[in-house]
């Protein structure tokens, strides 16, 4: 990967961003805290390591993506309408009456959607299926599940995490966006999930830990993630909740809050 | 006078009744700013536990608060709480009877912006089939908040189904609110009107559109969904001879059936339901414009009203 193309992806992430921004101003709600840290994620993700054709939004071979913190919707969204999956202006009409851009996904409406969320917890038992399903096809596919650090709170996820090392599953890759924060306050305050890695690790996952706005660190982590063989793997991505907008930095405030016009002027401006 | 909204007034009237009664705890899942129990957390920190995202362990910790002798009230998302957490619920709360009040809000499509997985439409038909649940659900603000201590001092599983958002209110101070009891909101001898939740209000309005037609409803706010006041819908089944149910709710199961179930077995009259039609409904910019789209428009009981009193003549 050139420097020129990490400045490439670098400049997509950023106009996810103000997407991001303006669907939710536009729409009057929505998440933007979690849809911001997972910015630079979904950009590596779509924009550089995943198989995948927009124009064939159902191509058996694709490489398979579950938000599962289907709360961050928006930053899906912004990735897929970039891709060509539907056209730009789809973006305007978030949440609006009729819209196939639902609050949360909709795998039913959303040309490149996989799977609908938006109750936590439950994306990486469905992404087990999926990378079942892979090696009864003898398909070589992968699975990225992304999930929040709070929604790590529910007990299925760690009943999830303990079933895809027993079956060796090497080819589902979850990321949590470790951020810090979840809807009521810090991960620390409410339910405090250190020693994370170690957790996953004790489950016998393979554990890589990034910085998860580096998109050179995140290709990377993602591409040999890909190469580990006869276990599943987990990147523990530490971001910032809200990244790239200073006040919506680390603010819970902005976890399920849309801005004002003032607001959202002042958070284009940040991330032009 | 300012119509709150109901998570506010019950939020509120949770923390006032804390303070009366030492015995009550509040659990919520990482909700508490949405819900509201944080008016509860901040005044009863230790009384306060705040589980994460993980509301199946915060439900059976409820029960097992309630058998240790204290007095919990479960809070988070209806949709979330009464599917996630349900088979907890059936075991662990209700077959051991455990005193356990689930204050479960955003419900309906009070959640609007959230969309379908926020939405909770099928919650009435599920808690009601449980044994030994009660179920009620609040017609306004001022139900929701007097019902907090109602439920408290009631002892048995509760289901109590709140709105995120204000609903029209529809209550009075001489109400003598009771468990069980529907309150006749509007005398009528031509057809009743049974409602509940934010479908009472509407009911309200849509008898004054059907005076307008020269019907005379009778709106009846049912309140409590289960146990039922058989005695009370009997008695204005048999005086209107025609019924219209309405709730924010499937017609699945919920109200109507119940209404339904009651009529069938001892009252046969004509009857309509007024409620989602068996499907997801969708994001929208506010509750009243997905129930206006969704068949629970104040149009939509008012010709649920005319087709039952046609029913009635032939
Ligand atoms: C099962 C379930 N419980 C509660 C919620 C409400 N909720 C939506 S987002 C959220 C916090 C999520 O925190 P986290 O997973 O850390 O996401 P992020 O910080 O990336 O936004 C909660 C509690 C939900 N959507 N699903
Ligand atoms: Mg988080």
């Amino acid at each position: 990967m050139t420097d020129n193309n990490i400045n490439n992806l670098e400049n997509t992430a950023r106009k996810l961003r103000r997407d991001v921004i303006s669907m939710i101003s536009k729409a009057g709600s929505g998440h933007p805290g979690g849809s911001l840290s997972a910015a630079d994620i979904v950009t590596a993700l779509y924009f550089s390591v995943m198989r995948h054709d927009p124009k064939k939004p159902h191509w058996p071979d694709r490489d398979r993506f579950i938000l599962s913190k289907g709360h961050a919707a928006p930053i899906l969204y912004a990735a897929l309408a970039e891709c060509g999956y539907f056209p730009l202006e789809w973006l305007d009409t978030l949440r609006k009456a009729g819209t196939c851009l639902q609050g949360h996904t909709d795998s039913t409406l959303t040309p490149g959607v996989d799977v609908s969320a938006g109750s936590l917890g439950q994306g990486l038992s469905v992404g087990i299926g999926m990378a079942l399903a892979a090696k009864l096809d003898r398909k070589d596919y992968h699975i990225y599940v992304l999930l929040g650090d709070g929604e790590c709170d529910e007990g299925q996820v760690w009943e999830a995490a303990m079933f895809a090392p027993n079956y060796k599953l090497d080819n589902l890759t979850a990321i949590v966006d470790y951020n810090g924060l979840q809807l009521d306050g810090t991960t620390k305050d409410i339910m405090n999930l250190e020693p994370f890695a170690n957790k996953w690790r004790s489950f016998n996952w393979e554990v890589m830990e990034i910085d998860g706005h580096d998109i050179a660190q995140i290709i990377d982590a993602l591409n040999k993630a890909k190469k580990v063989t006869a276990h599943p793997v987990v990147i523990v991505a530490h971001t910032v909740k809200g990244k790239g907008v200073s006040f919506m930095e680390n603010n819970v405030d902005f976890h399920g809050k849309a801005p004002n016009k003032a607001e959202t002027e002042l958070a284009l401006k940040e991330l032009a | 006078m300012s119509n709150p909204a109901m998570r506010e007034a019950y939020g509120k009237a949770l923390a006032d009744y804390g303070a009366v009664n030492p015995a009550v705890v509040a659990l919520d899942a990482d909700t508490s700013s949405s819900t509201l129990s944080s008016y509860f957390a901040s005044r009863f920190p230790t009384r306060f536990f705040n589980v994460g995202i993980a509301e199946p362990c915060m439900v059976d910790m409820s029960a097992g608060l309630a058998l240790g002798g204290m007095l919990p009230f479960v809070n988070a998302f209806a949709a979330l709480v009464a599917l996630r957490a349900l088979e907890q619920i059936r075991t662990c709360i209700c077959y051991n009877r455990a005193n356990v009040k689930i204050a479960a809000s955003y419900a309906g499509v009070s959640d609007f912006k959230d969309g379908p997985t926020h939405h909770a439409i099928t919650d009435i038909a599920i808690m009601r089939s449980l044994p030994e649940m009660t179920v009620i659900v609040p017609a306004d603000a001022g139900e929701a908040a007097a019902f907090v201590k109602l439920i408290a001092e009631y002892d048995g599983p509760v289901y109590l189904r709140l709105n995120r958002s204000a609903t029209q209110a529809v209550s009075q101070p001489d109400d003598n609110l009771q468990i069980g009891r529907g309150i006749v909101r509007r005398p009528g001898s031509d057809v009743t009107i049974i409602a509940c939740g934010s479908m009472a209000g509407r009911s309200l309005q849509a008898a004054d559109i059907l005076a307008g037609r020269g019907v005379d409803a009778c709106v009846l706010d049912m309140h409590t969904v289960k146990p039922l006041d058989n005695e009370l819908i009997l008695k204005m089944a048999g005086e209107t001879g025609g019924v219209v149910t309405a709730e924010e709710h499937t017609v699945i199961g919920g109200l109507g059936s119940a209404v339904a179930e009651l009529l069938a077995q001892e009252m046969p009259v004509p009857q309509a339901c007024v409620g989602i039609k068996d499907t997801f409904a969708c994001t929208g910019p506010d509750p009243e414009t997905i129930m206006d789209a969704y068949g629970l428009g104040v149009r939509d009981i008012a010709d649920a009203a005319l087709k039952v009193m046609e029913k009635k003549i032939k």
